[in-house]
């Protein structure tokens, strides 16, 4: 079969940080290339290069046997190179049809050609089985719904190869499983795709070829067939890493407790009659895919929104409506979604990173001043505990790493011996070493009677840390069941809203 | 109180609305488009200022009133490069970077006019753009008056309010200017430079402001004082929100904004026992208000302040 | 060509970087003068010697720099909160026009009455400035633009006032309010001089914010909310509760340096008292780095241009509009030298 995209020599440093090391990689004709790694591998950086969006400091692309100009997403373009990117480049405020036609035309034309374009969207659409309003709005669409007009971005430019960075991040186990056949559908199309993806199970169900990158270096390419799952685990990380494994004990009495709790916001309903509670040592997990209401379970819990109706107790108190401070000195830990836009400063110190929440304790403060001493000593002793490397107090926290930085929040939250604890994603984005340091901090916080409620949409994940789940559907939770009886089917059905038929019936 | 509504009825007040509504009509569709891309230009008051200098003095040196305002326009045009140039590739903040502009080219246009000009007593004068009268329709009762008898650069605003309607509504470098001020990534995906749209958005949309300050100096008045521009830059700016970022509410607001400047300025004359500074507040405080009235609502392009850099979120 | 963040900002970078941008916006304006047909050199010469060149001239400068340092000050607390204050021009003027209202009448002697008017020309401003900042919390309303059409609005009340109810009967040519009475005009710090002990007070303000903005719970807060709004309202940090104190506080920093000009300096209020003091406040603050202590020695060096410029104008015709050209190209040099301190350029 022929060559439709070969990756020669590619290499890219960031600073210190080799992202990319002497890349070759190739995708045939009609073939579904899996690019398999650990966050931090060096995936989006590579298909960033290959597309255009930076060049690369040696090697080159070639697609169809012409070599690319780096640096111009326009040549990948017009070479016939297609990218679905993770996080998508819509805009909300406009069309679908006007982010599919842009950059299709010559901009200095004296009129756009929208009828026109609209009968080859419509068309495409057809063909592919990519059903889509040309004139609704993007803000107005589903997650799934948007991806759709992301790869129809693609094939409107008449795409050859698609390149599909974690297509599956934001879509439910059944939507992947559809994304999967129309792509399958697509190769018989005569396209080549390649997409990035972290997760075994839908490397070994949808592709032909997997290549794993790790460390910026591509350590293995296999034929799916000729591989398994425990083999591509152990390549992508590359050294044995164990996740600790949760230890059955006795569950206390109930630390926190959700009774029909509603949320609205600005007239929206983001969490509809949820209720759960959380026992002293158990782990709750809540999982679902993103956009279903976790953001608001997590602004709740944290103080950041107060319930509309319903009531939030911590230990029989009420603390639906105390704010953050409120949470914190109720004995609440909190591991926000995103660290890096919520849980730390990054211009700001570690100590004062460490101390933010807590700055108006007596502890911290006196008098309106801050305690430097007292806080820096305090950040020394989390530093030393939580095993946080490469930092003293006064350095600033952007230069940590991902897996240090949530040592570091993760140490704020458990150094105090908090009651309850919200873990919101504590492991979003990182390697597999931290995501076991993280696990154990969170297995050792249950073991001394925290009551811990995670939200995750790492499904593995939630089932190997919780007692307990519940699944999170369009703001509403499903019954809890024990994590014994989690299989994947179950858990598939539960987060894609089954239960809530069940339901009905009952 | 019936001289107040006197007033309304009568046709030079109407035109004298559309006459002080051009400068705003210019300064808010150059606000307008540099918004649309992304870009917040407070370096209007001073872009307005340079442009009524620049093109005050070349007709003041020689040049035709028409060459006037190419002037006012290509030295605008300078001033926007230099702000696209600080805020879209250097990514600085688009309000320090701004309000520098401003404070630069107001002093540099008072410098180069005490430099270049002999100013005696009263300032030197030029000989303005003159209404057109446009024949046989001038001679309409009341409508020809208020719109056929106005001057060239009035029928050129409201020429520039058609034209970027249409340019940003119904052609494909309209569309690529809005998609860059809602997401400048999904600009750079589909192929497209976002900081190059940015770029000559800022610089068009600063030549458009130029042209305003022009028409102060080459219509309004025939002469240049320091601090001739007097908020107008500002006015405008908040015309732009008012206006929901849109050409056609953009000429409505200015209108509006017009008529009670017109309405105000007569009612001083007629008006005893007020002091006439309250008169004058009252564009200020109107616009205040009218922010007030918009702001919740209002359609902000998403990425309006977020500088564009390849692989930053 | 790409900019990739430091990961340290080396020490001499931040004490170079602002003297390579003077000395940038120094060559450029030497453009100009030279169109002017005279030798920058001796330009620049005639500025120094215009305001360090005697004690006088020191004096005269170090007056000038006064209310520049509150100024200054204001907008360096406003804009570290984000906070977009372009309206210490309007706050400086409300601040004078409380102080020569109530300064003209009130029977205290000076010791207690002096503190009061500064009390009130610093409530003045935090006022005039709270309004654009409700607006902003609760309507959304951006704060540049309120901000700057507020500075017309109390110019033009000021002229209202002075040409009506607060007119001063006995100054002839341009209106101007009543004096304050004698008992409040600050006293001189150096003999036979304008310099009055306002210069003191200014130092002492920012020797107080720099231990506020670093030393204190508030400190820490407003930081953390200015460089990240979403982690420190995660953090349990009220934003509007913070942007309001902010608000507060550089409203008053701009209405003391009003009412420190009126009772150290001009006595009555006039609507030409400030030659842009409120605007070139923002230099100042942005030439130092928004950093409290880098305001006094930023507010000394604009005040050194305005104050020279006017002289080198006198002695060689170049038009002394170029001092505010000068300060407005540093203002411009200096957010890019700023950028090169966090930046650097790679390939």
């Amino acid at each position: 079969m022929t060559k439709v995209l070969e990756l020669v020599g590619i290499s890219k440093r960031f600073g210190a940080l080799t992202a990319n090391d002497d890349v070759n990689l190739s995708l045939k004709q009609g073939e579904i290339l899996a690019l398999l790694g650990e966050n931090g591998a060096g995936k989006t950086t590579l298909m960033n290069i290959l597309f255009g969006h930076y060049a690369a400091d040696k090697g080159h692309v070639r697609v169809f046997g012409t070599e690319l100009p780096s640096g111009k997403p326009r040549a990948a373009i017009e070479a016939g190179v297609g990218m679905v990117h993770q996080h998508f480049t819509l805009a909300d405020n406009l069309t679908v049809l006007d982010n599919v036609m842009l950059g299709s035309e010559p901009l200095f034309r004296f009129r756009s050609a929208r009828t026109e374009a609209r009968n080859k969207l419509m068309q495409i659409s057809d063909r592919f089985g990519l059903p889509v309003t040309p004139e609704a709005k993007i803000g107005s669409l589903s997650v799934g719904e948007r991806q759709r007009v992301e790869i129809l971005k693609a094939l409107y430019r008449d795409a050859r190869v698609l390149i599909l960075d974690e297509p599956t991040a934001v879509l439910a186990r059944p939507e992947a499983k559809r994304l999967f056949e129309t792509l399958r559908g697509m190769t018989k199309e005569g396209l080549s795709l390649i997409f990035i993806s972290h997760k075994l199970h839908e490397v070994m169900a949808a592709s032909d070829r997997v290549a794993v990158l790790r460390g910026g270096k591509i350590v293995a390419e296999r034929d799916t067939n000729k591989t398994n799952a425990d083999e591509l685990a152990e390549l992508m990380v590359g050294r044995k890493v164990e996740r600790p494994v949760r230890q059955e004990h006795d569950i206390g009495a109930p630390v926190l407790i959700a009774q029909k709790v509603r949320l609205e916001n600005d007239g929206e309903t983001q969490l509809n009659n949820v209720s759960f509670q959380v026992n002293a040592g158990e782990i709750l997990g809540i999982v679902g895919v993103s956009g279903n209401g976790q953001a608001a379970l997590g602004a709740l819990l944290s103080g950041l929104a107060a319930p509309t109706a319903g009531e939030l107790t911590l230990d029989g108190n009420e603390v639906g409506h105390i704010g953050p401070r409120g949470m914190i000195m109720a004995g609440v830990g909190r591991v926000p979604e995103d660290r890096n836009s919520e849980g730390v400063v990054g211009e700001l110190s570690l100590w004062e990173n460490a101390v933010l929440e807590r700055i108006r304790s007596p502890k911290f403060s006196r008098w309106g001043f801050v305690r430097q001493r007292a806080a820096r000593d305090y950040t020394s002793a989390l530093i030393k505990r939580f095993d946080i490397r490469g930092a003293n107090p006064d350095t600033r926290i952007r230069l940590l790493s991902g897996g240090n930085m949530q040592k570091l929040i993760l140490g704020r939250v458990l150094a105090n011996d908090p009651r309850f604890v919200l873990a919101n994603q504590p492991t979003r984005g990182l390697d597999e070493g931290a995501i076991a340091a993280v696990h154990a901090k969170l297995l050792a916080a249950r073991a001394k009677g925290a009551a811990i409620l995670l939200i995750s949409e790492e499904l593995e994940e939630a089932v190997a840390l919780s007692d307990r789940i519940q699944a999170i559907v369009k703001g509403r939770l499903s019954a809890p069941i024990h994590a014994d009886q989690a299989d994947a089917q179950r858990l598939g059905l539960m987060m894609a809203g089954v239960w809530e038929e069940d339901e009905n019936a009952a | 109180m019936t001289d107040a509504i006197d007033l309304l009825l009568n046709t030079s007040l109407w035109a004298a609305v559309l006459r002080i509504a051009t400068p705003l009509i210019f300064g808010v569709l150059g606000a307008l488009l540099c918004e649309r891309s992304g870009v917040l230009n407070l370096g209007i008051e001073g872009i307005m200022t340079m442009g009524a200098m620049s093109g005050w003095l070349a007709v003041y040196l020689g040049a035709p009133l028409l060459v006037g305002l190419l002037v006012a326009a290509i030295c605008g045009a300078l001033l926007g490069a230099l702000h696209a140039t600080l805020t879209v590739p250097l990514g600085l903040s688009q309000h320090v970077s701004g309000l520098g502009i401003t404070l630069f080219a107001s002093a540099l246009a008072y410098y180069l006019y005490r430099l270049i000009v002999e100013v005696g007593d009263l300032p030197p004068t030029i000989e303005p753009f003159e209404p057109l009268n446009i024949p046989f329709l001038t001679d309409i009762p009341v409508l020809g008056p208020i719109l056929f008898a106005q001057a060239f650069p009035t029928y050129l605003a409201l020429f520039a309010v058609i034209a970027m309607a249409y340019v940003l509504t119904r052609t494909p470098l309209g569309l690529a200017i809005r998609m860059t001020g809602e997401n400048a990534h999904a600009v750079d995906a589909q192929g497209l430079y976002p900081t190059h749209i940015r770029f000559g958005a800022v610089v068009v949309g600063s030549a458009l402001m130029a042209i305003g300050g022009a028409f102060l100096t080459t219509t309004a008045f025939n002469s240049f004082f320091p601090g001739m521009v007097q908020g107008r830059g500002w006015i405008c700016i908040a015309l732009v929100v008012f206006a929901s970022w849109r050409p056609g509410k953009a000429l409505i607001g200015a209108l509006l904004f017009a008529f009670f400047d017109a309405y105000q300025l007569r009612l001083q004359t007629t008006t005893e026992g007020v002091p006439y500074q309250l008169f004058l507040m009252a564009p200020y405080v109107l616009s205040i208000t009218a922010l007030v009235l918009v702001a919740r609502k209002a359609e902000v392009p998403a990425s309006l302040m977020t500088p564009y850099r390849r692989g930053e979120r | 060509m790409r900019l990739e963040r430091r990961a340290h900002v080396p020490l001499y970078l931040v004490i170079v970087a602002p003297i390579c941008a003077i000395f940038m916006a120094l060559f450029l304006a030497a453009g100009l003068i030279l169109a002017a047909g005279v030798n920058p050199l001796t330009a620049y010469a005639e500025m120094l010697i215009g305001a360090l060149g005697s004690r006088l001239s020191i004096t005269e400068m170090l007056t000038r720099a006064t209310p520049l340092i509150l100024t200054g000050l204001a907008a360096a607390v406003a804009f570290r909160a984000r906070l977009w204050n372009i309206g210490a021009e309007g706050q400086f003027f409300a601040g004078a026009l409380i102080t020569a209202a109530i300064g003209h009448s009130l029977g205290v002697p000076g010791w207690i009455g002096i503190p009061i008017l500064m009390g009130a020309g610093m409530i003045a401003g935090a006022l005039l400035l709270a309004g654009p900042a409700f607006l902003r919390l609760r309507f959304g309303v951006d704060e540049v633009v309120t901000t700057l059409l507020l500075n017309f609005i109390v110019i033009l009340f000021v002229g209202l006032m002075i040409e009506g109810p607060m007119r001063d009967p006995f100054a002839f040519g341009w209106p101007s309010s009543v004096p304050v009475d004698g008992a409040f005009r600050l006293p001189d710090l150096i003999p036979k001089s304008r310099l009055h002990i306002g210069l003191l007070f200014a130092i002492t303000a920012a020797g107080a914010v720099w231990v506020v903005l670093t030393h204190t719970v508030f400190g820490a807060e407003t930081r953390a909310a200015g460089l990240n709004a979403k982690a420190a309202a995660f953090a349990g940090i009220s934003l509007p509760r913070t942007i309001m104190s902010v608000a507060l506080l550089s409203g008053a920093l701009a209405g003391l340096a009003g009412a420190i000009e009126v009772m150290g300096v001009t006595a009555g209020v006039t609507t030409t008292m400030s030659p842009g003091f409120g605007y070139a406040g923002i230099i100042v603050a942005m030439l130092a780095a928004l950093h409290p202590a880098g305001v006094v020695a930023s507010a000394i060096f604009v005040a050194t241009v305005f104050v020279g410029a006017d002289a080198m104008s006198r002695a060689t015709g170049v038009p002394s509009f170029i001092a505010d050209v000068i300060v407005a190209l540093c203002l411009l040099t200096m957010i890019v030298a700023l950028l090169f301190t966090t930046y650097k350029v790679r390939r």
